[in-house]
């Protein structure tokens, strides 16, 4: 396999983009992206989408964003594995560029979710979950992470103000990058206090609904140094999949694809997660930044949100999460986060964080876990500067 | 939801029918063609116990469309005696009284009657046995 790196980034501000179409959104951020990277052409491309279909109305997006971007012909593909699509393309992108099957690979992820009403949003976004044997029976999203929040709490004794340290934490750091969606700080009190919408939790422990896009360019180590540009390397690809029921798994605590996933992708990097500095995490909903922080080992199992009470996962403490404001703040266009995971971790790692958020001292490693559905599948990727 | 979807499930649904692996014992809910324990493909059909006991509950109150009528409902996931565990709703109770570890009955109830198809579709329910 050979080395590879990303050497482009590209994301344009996230929100309600109802004057930007689908494939309008994908191209801006594609076409930033490309220009970052400093490359002529690109060989194929491949994208993450949960579901285009539900949400516009649109399947067959590869060849169309290729054909809007400007590259008909070219291979292109589309993946997806619920809100983890975007994880799934970067990993299917640097599989094709290590191979030696292309040099030149962009990875993006795309969603838009404003152009149906909040109940078809909670339609399509349940389709993540088990059809019959979940959704059936009145199960939503928000509900499932709802099963596994309370159970973490009777078992650990996790708290409210957990939760929300969690929330006003991202929110904080998502104040400080100009592309998040809702870039406003908040307070534990507002967050105790918002509308609730599946016990215990509220607005404000849930992502947004988001219309957005991210893409990233991958290619050899070899030729990022021709190119001249900041060599962040990709050093480990982790993925595993879970049952996608949650009652069917053994423990409603943990989620074993994440800690596999980050198992494979440490292992494969010949690194401990104490060699990373920071990372992006799937907090779809702030129980799971808790649960997914502690299925990585950045902090005990159980002690997750006593940890984001603390301040150990800001900016200053002593193992950052989600410094781009992660998904409750930034915004979850569900195709695109696991793609603009990446961008975030190689923009700290390139020293370009904006507005205060750039971590100190130098950070050398990042690690971004984007999950799909109530944890069914995951995906870590960890990236070193060289 | 097309007939064909709700009535293709009705064993498990009306019948709480489950495949028992006929090699190590494990028992799927809904029947599977491969155990997922040990790999074996022959299964004996077995009926679930219609008791067990809340491992985790929610209250929702932002609701899918077939259950807006219903909201705030509680939803939850049970553990039987043998060890299956379940999802569905929790109901004929005061859902403030609702606690991690209750006994619930498993009854046979109507789950959805907002269907484009108009179809009206059961299943099962949790009920907790205080009531
Ligand atoms: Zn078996």
């Amino acid at each position: 396999m050979r080395d590879v790196a990303v050497v482009g980034i590209g994301m344009n501000k996230w929100g309600e983009l109802w004057g930007k179409s689908f494939r309008d959104i994908f191209v801006e951020a594609a076409l930033i992206a490309i220009k970052d990277a400093g490359v002529d052409k690109i060989d194929s491309m491949t994208i993450g989408c949960m579901t285009g279909g539900l949400f516009v109305g649109q399947e067959h997006l590869a060849s169309m964003m290729a054909d809007y971007l400007g590259y008909k012909h070219i291979p292109a593909s589309r993946v997806e594995s619920a809100c983890a699509s975007g994880g799934l393309a970067f990993r299917t992108a640097y599989i094709e560029v290590a191979s030696g099957m292309s040099d030149i690979v962009l990875a993006g992820g795309v969603e838009k979710m404003t152009d149906v009403s909040g109940d078809g949003a909670t339609y399509a976004l349940a389709t993540a979950a088990d059809q019959e044997y979940e959704v059936f029976h009145g199960a939503t999203f928000p509900g499932l992470y709802a099963l596994m929040a309370v159970a973490h709490m009777e078992k650990y004794g996790t708290t409210r103000d957990m939760l929300s340290a969690v929330s006003v934490k991202n929110h904080k750091n998502g104040a400080k990058n100009p592309n998040a969606q809702y870039p406003f700080e908040t307070t534990i009190e507002e967050v105790n206090n918002s509308v609730m919408v599946a016990s215990p939790l509220r607005i404000m422990d849930c992502s947004p609904i988001t219309d957005g896009a991210a893409a990233v360019i991958l290619t050899t180590v070899d030729i990022a140094k021709k190119l001249g540009k900041p060599i962040i390397k990709v050093i480990g690809s982790g993925h595993a999949t879970d049952t996608i029921a949650l009652h069917s798994r053994k423990d409603l605590t943990t989620l074993a694809a994440t800690k596999l996933a980050g198992e494979r992708a440490l292992k494969m990097a010949g690194k401990t997660i104490k060699d990373v500095d920071f990372a992006e995490v799937h907090d779809c909903f702030t129980i799971a930044e808790i649960i997914v922080s502690e299925s990585l080992g950045i902090f005990p199992v159980g002690k997750g949100g006593e940890m984001a009470a603390k301040g150990e996962s800001s900016l200053e403490g002593s193992f950052p999460i989600n410094t781009s404001g992660g998904l409750k703040s930034k915004g979850h266009p569900v195709g695109a986060t696991g793609i603009a995971q990446i961008y975030e971790i190689v923009k700290q790692l390139r020293g370009q964080a904006e507005n205060g958020r750039q971590l100190k001292n130098n950070p050398k490693i990042g690690m971004a876990q984007n999950m799909g559905g109530s944890g069914g599948s995951s995906l870590v990727h960890i990236l070193e500067v060289a | 939801m097309f007939p064909s979807r709700i009535w293709r499930e009705k064993g498990q649904r009306y019948r709480l029918e489950a495949g028992k692996c006929r090699t190590c014992g494990y028992i799927a809910f809904p029947p599977r063609l491969v155990c997922p324990e040990c790999g074996a493909v022959e299964f004996e059909t077995i009926k679930l116990p219609d008791i067990g006991k809340l491992l985790t509950y929610t209250v929702i109150r932002v609701a899918p469309s077939q259950f807006t009528d219903e909201a705030p409902y509680a939803i939850g996931i049970a553990e039987l005696p043998n060890g299956v565990k379940l999802t569905a709703q929790l109901v004929d109770c005061d859902v403030e009284k609702i606690k991690v570890g209750m006994d619930v009955r498993i009854e046979f109830r109507r789950i959805q009657t907002h269907d484009t198809h108009g179809v009206i579709s059961y299943g099962y329910k949790f009920v907790p046995k205080w009531y």
